[in-house]
Order: structure tokens, then sequence, then C-alpha cells
């Protein structure tokens, strides 16, 4: 049986990739050989990879408060390494971010 | 010159899943769990430690340090030191024996770099966990993971480098054994108050009370190439190494906690007394005095923090 993979897309650098279900975004994004995210600590605690999910559904595991304040989660900002995509996905991870409008994050 | 400040003494360390944590830190890094308190805190130690813990893991919602305790060798030590740590100017604050069970009274006090910093003078002694003290084998045969011997020492960033120096030079007597200079500018300061070339290490950078790393010794350069093996056979996530600093030469691997508290391991390193010359690095060579052998900065190994 084939894998699941879900398209995840960075609006920043246009670049597209494949995420397999139970993958993280970071580890997608780091396999692609797109250096769209910057990879830190890998475990939710050092904030590098804080993106902004703008479209698409999507898990989370622990992120440090230090770095995604409850009001950053409801708007979509995400540790890259603590987020599983759950279908096709659009992010951004560059300084444009806060430009873009976000209608339909679901955050599970 | 030496004020009585014997050691480093204990970490309590956040972190924001204790299951995930004290698996880590006990089967990975193959500390010995001693003892969980009632607030949930788990402590543990290093085989070779003689007190009865020098890691605390507290659970929260994020990762970092919430203190660096040191151990002095007296209570009359401890009062002289309260006293001149007020003189200085820290805030000081007495936490009362028990706060942590099986340790005493703690001083506790910030620093110019807003780090939190604790001395005191007991703790609960059960001595090297598996061997005797009379007639000791030579390790026990039941460690795991990597098998760290001690808790040795913190690296952290913040920005006052200088006023910290004065504190912990100054205050508590210990000598710089290290640094890098960028001109006149200290970036970097490594600090003793043993024959170890570092018991504490400041890294200059904008943002006050951030963790660099918490450092566990390991004998040799073997045991640091098997901690590099056990990380990817249990998938820890790497940060760099094996490798070797120019600073300090010591042979380390660092990597990072299940909440991004970043540790290292490491054997060796240059040995202090007191009447040497503060070692220097100049920062044009910073890429070879951290990576002794690629002589490239690395952006995460810089900038990863908690």
């Amino acid at each position: 049986m084939a894998q699941i993979e879900h398209l995840v897309t960075d609006l920043v650098s246009g670049h597209t990739f494949g995420c397999h279900e139970g993958e993280t975004l970071l580890n997608a994004a780091s396999r692609s050989g797109r250096a769209v995210i910057r990879i830190g600590c890998r475990a939710g605690g050092c904030g590098m990879c804080k993106v902004q999910i703008f479209d698409g559904d999507y898990a989370t595991g622990k992120m440090s408060r230090a770095h995604i304040a409850e009001a950053e989660e409801a708007l979509g900002f995400v540790l890259a390494c603590r987020t599983l995509p759950a279908g096709a996905l659009k992010f951004g991870a560059g300084p444009i971010r806060q430009a873009i409008d976000a209608p339909q994050r679901r955050a599970k | 010159m030496n004020k009585g400040v014997m050691r480093p003494g204990h970490v309590q360390i956040r972190v924001m899943d204790m299951a995930a944590a004290v698996r880590h830190y006990r089967d990975i890094l193959g500390l010995i769990e001693t003892h969980r308190d009632s607030a949930g805190r788990v402590y543990l130690k290093g085989w070779t430690e003689s007190d009865k813990f020098s890691v605390v893991l507290r659970e929260a919602d994020s990762p970092g340090l919430d203190f660096n305790g040191f151990k002095v060798v007296s209570n009359d030590v401890l009062d002289s030191l309260t006293g001149d740590l007020k003189a200085f100017g820290c805030k000081v604050e007495e936490i009362p024996a028990g706060e942590l069970d099986d340790c005493g009274r703690r001083i506790r006090f910030d620093s110019p770099t807003g780090h939190a910093f604790e001395l005191y003078a007991d703790k609960t002694r059960t001595g090297k966990w598996g061997v005797p003290s009379v007639n000791p084998e030579a390790w026990p045969r039941e460690l795991k993971g990597m098998k760290a011997t001690r808790f040795d020492h913190v690296l952290l960033y913040g920005g006052d480098l200088d006023g910290t120096l004065d504190l912990f030079t100054n205050v508590l007597g210990f000598d710089l054994a290290e640094q890098v200079m960028d001109g006149e500018l200290r970036i970097a300061q490594f600090l003793t108050c043993s024959m170890k070339e570092h018991d504490i290490a400041f890294i200059r950078h904008a943002e006050d009370a951030k963790l660099h790393h918490v450092a566990f010794y390991l004998n040799t350069w073997d045991e640091v190439l098997r901690a590099a093996d056990i990380i990817s056979m249990e998938d820890v996530p790497l940060d760099i190494g094996p490798t070797r600093h120019g600073l300090t030469h010591g042979q380390v691997v660092y990597f990072f906690d299940p909440s991004g508290n970043r540790n290292e391991v490491f054997a060796g390193g240059d040995y202090f007394y007191p009447d040497q010359e503060p070692v220097t690095w100049t920062a044009d060579k910073l890429g070879k005095a951290i990576f002794y052998h690629t002589r490239e900065l690395n952006e995460r190994f810089l900038s990863a923090l908690t």
C-alpha cells in the first residue's frame, strides 16, 4: 500500500514538497533538500523552526510557550518540529508571513 | 582567589514532558534516578557523585534552566558570601532547607546576565552509586546508556558578561581560565573554582537568562564516540559532533533532550591552576575555537537556546 503523502507549500519560497502521514513538517522540509525552515533542537524548545500555517489541517505536540504564546497558536503559529500535517498544507517560513491572510486554519 | 565555593552542585531543568525527560536523562544519558518529590520533580545524579542528586527535572510549559547551584565548603562561608552578594547588589533570597528534599538551606541570587544561581553547604551524602566507599570496584556494571559520570557545568548566554565576570571572580572567588576576545570586547568567558578548565561559562548574547547547554562528564574519547552511537540508535536530535573544541580542548558531542534543552557529554579538557594566565582566543579564530576540526561556525550551535 502506498504511503499517504501530503503536499505542503511554503508560500514565501514557493516550494512544494511531500510530507508523509505522521512525519513532522520540519522533517519533510529537511528531507526535501530545500532549507525553507531553520532547523534547531527538533524538540519544541528553541523556536528556530517557528512558522505560520495559513491553510490546512494539522496536529501539534508540546511547544515551548516561550516561543508560541496562546494568542499566536490561535493565529496558526507553530514550531514545525512539532507539527504533523493531516492534509495539504500552506505555511510561511519567511519574514512576509505576517502579511498573508489566514482564513482556513484548522488546528486539531 | 578561592573563597570557599567548592564545585557545581546542581541544576534544575525545565522539561515539557516528564516521562520523556526521565527516559532521556536516566536511560540514554545514564544518570541514576535517586528521588521524586511531592511537587513531582525528579532528582538524578551521575554515578560517581557523592551527594544524593545533581540534576532536578521540573515539568513546565517552556524548557530552560531554573537555577544552577554551587556547593560551598561550610555554613560559615555560606553566611559570609551571602553578605558579599548583597553588598555586590544581587537580589538575594534564602530558600529554606527541604525546599529541595535532602538539601540544606540555599542562598539564591541573580547575575547581571539574568540567570538564577544558588549556594548551599549541605546535601544528603549517599556516596558513589553502585560501588562501596571501602575497597570500591572500578565501576558498577548496571549502568545504562552513555554512563555519564557526573553533572559538570552549564554554559549560559546573556548580555552583561563584564558584570557577571566581576560577580564570579571578585565575590565568589572564581578564576577566568579562558576567554574569546573581539578586540577589547570579551564575547565568551570560561570560569573555574577548581582545577577544571571550566565550572561555568558565559557567551555574550542580546537576550538574557538563556541556557546553551548542560554538560556531563565521560572518561574517554571512546565513550564520547559510543555516546554518539547511542544518539543514532535512539534517534536523539544530534546538534554537532563528535568533535573537539579549541576552547578547553575537550572532546565533545552535543544533542538535545526531548524538550529542546541542549546537552553535552565530553571527555578530556585542559586543567587549571590559579597561577595560570587566562587562555585567549581571538574572534577571527572563533570557528576553530568552537569546532577545532571543521573550523566553521554553525548557526544552530550558536542560536538554538532554551
